[in-house]
């Protein structure tokens, strides 16, 4: 028992250093596998040394058992994830957590009635049975919000689950949470064995919840979403953590919990908007109604071997990738451009805004897999300091983020969002699957300036037939 | 108030842990560059898998033939471990392609 004690200090500590190393560029790796390393023998620790009512644990079988196929499916799912699903993946395991919070007081609500009625009377609970069953519940609650809430998200990332909103939903959110609380707290003050069923209401009423909230929340803004969420499990391991008396997982939980937030509102910032913006706007659900109604003039094709042509005698040619880049794998396919290009003589970078993809730094991982180097990729400032200067952006399934209605639209959902501002260049090519609007449901002014032309189709596919129309130039 | 009081000072130390964790949190990611934003958020997620230690209590100290018990937290430890696992994978797979390129220039 004391050996464990120092088993999780040291996990404490590793969760604090590897969360501090992870947010540098030079250390994030190292600090990734030092927090795994605090956990695996925390993990290891507690099998083996944890003892409750002065004897070890048992089961030992099953826990295995448990423990491999989790492994084995943990394993497996983040290795075989692509590239473009990691933030579902994110998503999926923040959900597990959740999970796991509310399986856990599930449990424990079990030994409560135990413990305490022996005669079927669980009105009495046992010395300090009221602030566990409080702590029961809030992982409950906690835990069952965040399970929801994430397979939903994950359910929208992946286009499984359309964007769904009816009148009076926040209404009907706000009321529902109140009821939960309620009874909750009525539970805490008034538990017998005539009303303890009321535990399994606000156990359905949180994962009903959970739905709700993020139901009519946006796609665009799922990143947002699954951060708070990230930061809720965080908040449920630390009921766990209360409930144990269990000082690691306490820390790690309040840790994730404070940190996520902070996560959150950064993630706001970088699309300059506002939590409750995010959360109470229905982004994708008002947008169907203002976007469309604008009268547009027509777009402008581009040929082929039009656009390689401008590309290659440019002097400057700066890309701007986004989610259709991810959806079509073609991250190798653009460095491989890149290169071509640089060959030539000309000048390539990209252009990265914060929140292109699905989420803040996508466009960074999935470039950094296709080897693209660190000092070509600029930041949005950077970028939009470049573009005067800059021949031809191309833009790879990017759309939100260069969408000038975000700049001179009040009506338009995105307002106010800083964007790429692509138009300062001399000419843009947009390079599309179609003219349908972007995950935000918002439609581009951009695509019928006239220093805009479209090239449609798979970027990947458009980006091999680019190098090939250069190569024979 | 009184048993809120009672529990706040027999609770003592876990409370200057929850409130030192929360600026500490705060103050450890301050100036994370957004190109670290998802390894972050999935690195977090990941530590948030602590709680299968609460899966692992729960499992290791159910009686043999409390199944009601077993199975909880037989699921709990499965998903706490996807959780803890799976989130240090993914995370160190997004980070490998970071440092890939970082030795190369």
């Amino acid at each position: 028992m004391q050996l464990l004690a120092v088993i999780y200090i040291i996990a404490a500590v590793t969760f604090i250093l590897g969360l501090k190393m992870l947010s540098h560029p030079a250390t994030a790796r190292k600090g990734n596998l030092i927090a795994a390393a605090g956990m695996a023998i925390a993990i290891i620790g507690t099998i083996f040394l944890y003892e409750h009512d002065g004897r070890n644990l048992h089961n030992y079988t099953w826990m295995f058992a448990a423990i491999i196929i989790g492994s084995a499916i943990g394993t497996l799912a983040a290795k075989k994830v692509k590239m473009t699903a990691m933030p579902e993946m994110v998503s999926l395991f923040n959900g597990m957590g959740g999970a796991c919070a509310a399986l856990i007081s599930i449990s424990e609500f079990q030994d409560i009635g135990i413990e305490a009625a022996p005669g079927l009377h669980i009105n009495i609970l046992p010395e300090g049975g009221q602030s566990r069953l409080l702590i029961i519940l809030l992982g409950l609650i906690i835990g069952s919000v965040s399970f929801a809430g994430s397979i939903i998200a994950w359910g929208k990332l992946n286009s499984r689950i359309k964007d769904f909103a009816f009148k009076g939903q926040h209404l009907l959110n706000i009321l529902l949470l109140i009821a939960i609380l309620f009874v909750a707290a009525y539970l805490v003050f008034n538990i017998n064995d005539g009303n303890f069923y009321l535990f399994y209401f606000v156990f359905a009423a949180s994962l009903l919840y959970g739905i709700l909230f993020v139901f009519p929340i946006g796609g665009a803004d799922m990143p947002v979403v699954i951060s708070l969420l990230n930061s809720f499990t965080g908040v449920a391991a630390a009921c766990g953590g209360f409930l144990y008396d269990n000082k690691a997982m306490l820390t790690g939980g309040i840790l994730v919990g404070s940190a996520g937030t902070l996560l959150t509102v950064l993630m706001c910032k970088a699309m300059n908007r506002s939590l409750t913006n995010v959360l109470i706007g229905s982004f994708g659900a008002s947008a169907a109604t203002t976007g469309t109604k604008k009268e547009h003039g027509a777009y402008k094709e581009i040929s082929l071997s039009d656009a390689a042509m401008v590309m290659a005698y440019a002097h400057k040619v700066m890309i701007v990738p986004g989610y259709g880049l991810a959806v079509a794998q073609a991250q190798h396919a653009c460095h491989d451009l890149e290169k071509l290009l640089a060959e030539k003589g000309v000048d390539v970078k990209y252009a990265i805004h914060p929140v292109a993809g699905r989420m803040p730094g996508h466009m960074n991982v999935l470039l950094a897999e296709a080897d693209v180097s660190y000092d070509n990729l600029l930041e949005m400032e950077e970028a939009n300091e470049e573009f005067s200067s800059t021949d031809v952006v191309l833009v790879l399934g990017a759309n939100d983020v260069v969408n000038p209605a975000a700049k001179n639209d009040p009506a338009s959902p995105i307002y106010g969002m800083p964007i790429l501002e692509v138009e300062l260049a001399k000419t843009c090519i947009v390079n599309k699957r179609s003219m349908k609007p972007g995950y935000a449901g918002i439609e581009n002014d951009l695509f019928f300036r006239p220093k805009t032309s479209m090239l449609f189709g798979d970027a990947k596919k458009v980006l091999q037939d680019l190098i090939g129309e250069i190569k024979n130039m | 108030m009184g048993t809120i009081l009672h529990w706040i000072s027999s609770n003592q130390q876990m409370i200057y842990i929850v409130i030192l964790m929360i600026f500490l949190g705060v103050e450890v990611i301050g100036r994370v560059p957004s190109v670290l934003h998802t390894p972050l958020m999935s690195g977090a997620n990941a530590v948030h898998g602590v709680v299968i230690i609460g899966a692992i209590i729960v499992m290791g100290k159910a009686e043999s033939d409390n199944y009601l018990a077993l199975i909880l937290g037989f699921l709990a430890v499965v998903l706490g471990t996807v959780n803890v696992v799976g989130g240090f994978v993914v995370t160190d797979r997004m980070l490998e392609m970071f440092r890939n390129k970082k030795t190369k220039n």
